[in-house]
């Protein structure tokens, strides 16, 4: 019985094949967009070519302080861009997706859409 | 094994739900003013009352073009006031985007009006208002919540029964146009999309 529950675990297209697959995969998912919180600036941002800081908090629905720390890890890493003025005398950042963040954003999901794919085929 | 496997893809699943919620939150920003809405449709529910009584033709026109300026202001003020309160520039990418395709459709509506007007044909009229104002929302509404678009068609589909129905129902359909359409629509997005 153990024996024939290991032939089944390692044929081709058995959930065991597809897990270490995709396991092998996940060294080169993007962790830094894999972070919810950048996740969602940059998804945000592919859907709304221009978004204010605030705009960005309120749809992420997070803080100050967090949103501005998240940000300026995409910022660093150049996958989105912030142009700051000043309204008055309200000093407003604006941010931009990059190319760069594009291109990471349907890495990401390709390699999302691919692992589900993976997982969903029958054995 | 079959566990962590589950979770992996629920995972994936997770990840990609909250990738599309972002964005549709983000592309469902809408300056458009639901309350604003709801305004500019009662103040078309009052012209309908006033326009569908014993009224001259002129006296008809002038009470859908008073209707037309004072829910103009309406959704200016509210539109103003949505602005300021989510902190956003109506002068802003979204924004500006908006004005420059609302804008072009609702000019040519108001340059035909009086040609229009003129031939005698009041249901021609009624129907283009609808159709145009439609058109308008449409072109205005690319990167807004789908409600918006959806308001848009509705408006283009009541333009074309307005084409087709009897003359005697035009301010049934401008009525229930500009009265119901922006009335239930102003509604969803009050709720919806932040007053």
């Amino acid at each position: 019985m153990a024996r024939s529950n290991a032939a089944r675990n390692l044929a081709p297209g058995s959930q065991d094949v597809k897990l270490a697959s995709v396991r092998k995969d996940i060294p080169r998912l993007d962790r830094l967009i894999h972070e919810r919180l950048r996740l969602g600036i940059v998804s945000a941002l592919a859907a709304s070519r221009v978004l204010t800081f605030s705009e960005l908090k309120h749809l992420l629905d997070t803080t100050d302080g967090n949103l501005s720390v998240h940000a300026r890890k995409l910022e660093e890493a150049g996958y989105i861009e912030c142009a700051k003025a000043f309204e008055g005398r309200i000093p407003r950042s604006t941010y931009s997706l990059t190319s760069a963040g594009r291109r990471a954003l349907e890495r990401y999901l390709e390699h999302m859409e691919a692992l589900v794919r993976a997982m969903k085929e029958p054995e | 094994m079959g566990k962590p496997a589950l979770s992996l893809s629920d995972h994936a699943l997770d990840n990609l739900s909250y990738i599309r919620s972002a964005m549709e939150r983000a592309s469902s920003f809408t300056a458009v003013p639901g309350a604003g809405g709801i305004g500019m449709g009662l103040t078309a529910l009052g012209a309908a009352v006033l326009a569908s009584g014993p009224v001259s033709r002129e006296a008809w026109l002038t009470i859908w073009i008073a209707a037309a300026v004072v829910a103009g202001a309406i959704g200016g003020v509210a539109m103003v006031h949505k602005a300021r309160r989510s902190r956003v520039s109506l002068l802003a990418e979204p924004g500006r985007k908006f004005a420059l395709s609302f804008a072009p459709p609702l000019l040519v509506g108001a340059v035909l009006t009086l040609p229009v007007f003129l031939t005698g044909n009041l249901q021609l009229l009624a129907a283009m208002w609808l159709l145009l104002y439609g058109v308008a929302i449409l072109a205005g509404s690319s990167h807004s919540a789908v409600v918006v678009p959806a308001m848009g068609a509705s408006f283009l589909v009541l333009g074309l029964v307005t084409l087709v129905c009897p003359a005697a129902w035009r301010d049934l359909t401008l009525a229930a146009g500009f009265g119901g359409l922006h009335i239930l629509f102003g509604w969803l997005i009050y709720r919806r999309y932040g007053g």
